[in-house]
């Protein structure tokens, strides 16, 4: 079994937002790149996984569509303990895109379980997982926020109303998970970061591609508002508010 | 000149970063009131390799190099001193003495097991005659021929408990003086060794420190570390490499202050404005965040000529003498920064100033620091 994790370089979650070009483009400079926290949890269950399979599952790999300088992210994921990385070298431009660059890069590769995390913590498009699977025909699985390998396949816990379903899953499926597969995501060790240096790094082109959107305006979100008191026999008052500042009603 | 990290040391803080803003944050300050030590934490560190970071992988070790460790032990300080003197001891001090010093076989039958943090060590100079004045040694080594035989009292003594490889500096010619002493790798479950009470101390309480008595204990010749009388200078250079680990902690303890205050002074309102916006807390944010990056400076620059075979004697105690008294000015002035809150365990920073006036105190006060510089500055 070999298991592929979808990994989006994303900028800390600490990061202060600045656009340029007149508002156009996100302001990259000093930006201090992660691996999208989702991802992080879904590298963290894989290795879990391998871990406790007995050899069953072989391999855990990760995969980023990007330029040369995202190679730290998957150089880290290497770090944690990812036997092995493929960079596809394109810009991701958007979901559509950037799905379509996954599957050219792995569709011959084999993996049994591909793992996509929700959505990335920059852009929170939350569409590559599902367009992922598409463009390489498998199954998927959303909601994901627990997965277990038991007697050589693999179940699924998905969240929904009102509770969580169990769903054995037929190989090969893309998981598209959530918060809880894993608790925290783990913390690579000297000896991980020592061997990361000599794990394998694969660039591949990435496939030409449909430009389907493009970027017209950045605006940041309003400031937070102060919070008003409103006398409570002022009832008035409230609804004055409401109606012409908070333009509720 | 290049200030940039590498990828790897970068990863390395980053780790270091992680674990001690997730994982040592949760309980510092129950362990600090308690006195509690961090076994959890140490097993933990142990396991991502940060208890023998700079030893050879040959050994079981990370193979990191100085400035990799500078940048771990600031960040773990950051939260928790009484962790990051344990790791800087091991590190610095225990490993790297018999890594730089010990034999082949010392290093085979010990590396392997304090660089994975299986077994802590612990470096016993300080007596309760001697400590700036590390001549005056009065534990005796008795040479019997095929052992030693080791008599006296050692005093505060970081990982006494915790601990079971010793490295123990004791005199075996009185006659001359501090080129009659050896150092030894000593089992802690030697007989004849014997603990003093745990000391109750004003900072780095989650550490454990003890006062450690010998009585008859027989030490194997083959322990004694270097030549006859190797070990008056073997503990000076020890402590020249664990100077640069204690300057790093201080650097932390500094840093973490500023952080903390920069947060607070940008939630704290007085004066209908955020405390930030007056300029007598600005500008000691300002007068702050000069001394840490100072501090950070010295610090790196001295891993950084350790790490390229450059003399490090002077720059590490800059280092030290500078990290720890602008860690006392910088953790007492993020006190003042949080005013009454500061004045109590929440907020954490009057236990970073509890913990920095020890920086100015052990391995080598700042005082001691500036003979060394001294001294080497002004020789013929």
């Amino acid at each position: 079994m070999k298991i592929l994790i979808c990994i989006s370089n994303v900028p800390d979650t600490t990061t202060k937002i600045r656009f340029v070009n007149d508002n156009t483009a996100f302001d990259t400079n000093g930006v201090q790149w992660i691996i999208n926290p989702w991802d992080e949890l879904a590298l963290t269950r894989a290795l879990e996984l391998k871990e406790g399979s007995g050899g069953a599952i072989e391999k855990v790999s990760v995969i980023s569509v990007g330029p040369q300088t995202s190679e730290p992210t998957l150089r880290k994921a290497m770090a944690i303990g990812a036997d092995d990385a493929i960079r596809v070298n394109a810009d991701p431009k958007d979901a559509y895109a950037v799905a379509h660059q996954l599957a050219e890069a792995i569709k011959d590769e084999g993996y049994d379980l591909v793992i996509s995390g929700i959505e990335s913590s920059d852009y929170n498009g939350a569409a590559v997982g599902g367009m992922l699977a598409e463009f390489l025909g498998y199954a998927s699985v959303s909601s994901v926020s627990g997965i277990d390998f038991e007697n050589g396949g693999f179940t699924v816990k998905r969240e929904i109303d009102g509770g969580s379903e169990m769903v054995a899953a037929q190989t090969p499926f893309v998981a598209i998970i959530q918060k809880g597969v894993a608790i925290v995501p783990r913390i690579p060790s000297m000896r991980g970061i020592m061997q990361a240096r000599t794990k394998p790094l694969k660039v591949v082109e990435g496939a030409v591609t449909d430009n389907l959107t493009e970027f017209v305006d950045y605006e940041m979100p309003p400031a937070k508002a102060t919070c008003k008191m409103v006398d409570p026999e002022n009832m008035k008052e409230l609804v004055n508010l409401l109606h012409t500042e908070a333009k509720v009603l | 000149m290049n200030f940039e990290l590498s990828e790897e040391q970068k990863m390395i803080r980053d780790a270091a970063r992680d674990y001690a803003q997730r994982e040592l944050i949760t309980d510092v300050i129950e362990r600090d009131y308690k006195a509690e030590y961090p076994t959890k934490h140490i097993k933990a560190l142990s396991e991502l390799g940060f208890m023998g970071m700079m030893v050879d992988p040959a050994y079981e070790g990370g193979g990191m190099d100085t400035v990799s460790y500078v940048l771990a032990i600031e960040e773990v300080s950051k939260v928790d001193a009484s962790v990051s003197v344990i790791m800087s001891v091991n590190n610095s001090l225990v490993c790297y003495g018999i890594q730089k010093y010990g034999t082949e076989a010392q290093k085979k039958k010990y590396l392997p097991d304090l660089a994975t943090g299986r077994k802590i060590g612990a470096f016993l100079l300080s007596e309760p005659e001697a400590g700036s004045d590390a001549t005056m040694q009065r534990t005796t080594a008795e040479d019997k021929g095929d052992h030693y035989l080791l008599n006296g009292t050692k005093n505060w003594i970081t990982n006494a408990h915790s601990g079971s490889v010793y490295l123990v500096i004791a005199q075996t010619h009185p006659e001359k003086k501090h080129h009659g002493i050896n150092a030894f790798i000593v089992d802690k479950d030697t007989p004849g060794i014997s603990l003093g009470p745990h000391e109750d101390k004003m900072g780095m309480r989650s550490s454990d420190t003890h006062s450690v008595m010998f009585t008859d204990v027989k030490v194997p010749k083959e322990n004694r570390i270097g030549e006859d009388g190797f070990g008056f200078k073997f503990a000076m250079k020890a402590l020249e490499a664990g100077r640069i680990g204690i300057a790093a902690q201080a650097l932390g303890l500094a840093s973490g202050a500023l952080e903390r205050s920069i947060q607070y002074a940008k939630e704290r309102k007085a004066f209908g404005t955020q405390i930030a916006n007056h300029q007598a807390i600005a500008f000691k944010i300002a007068d702050m965040a000069v001394k840490v990056e100072n501090a950070r400076n010295l610090c790196l620059k001295a891993a950084w000529n350790k790490d390229n075979g450059r003399p490090f004697v002077i720059e590490g105690s800059m280092a030290k003498q500078y990290c720890a008294d602008i860690a006392m000015q910088v953790t007492t002035e993020a006190v003042q920064i949080h005013g009454g809150y500061g004045y109590v365990k929440e907020y954490h920073v009057e236990r970073l100033m509890r913990e920095a006036k020890l920086t100015q105190i052990y391995e080598g006060t700042s005082e001691v620091q500036k003979i060394v510089i001294s001294r080497n500055l002004l020789r013929d």
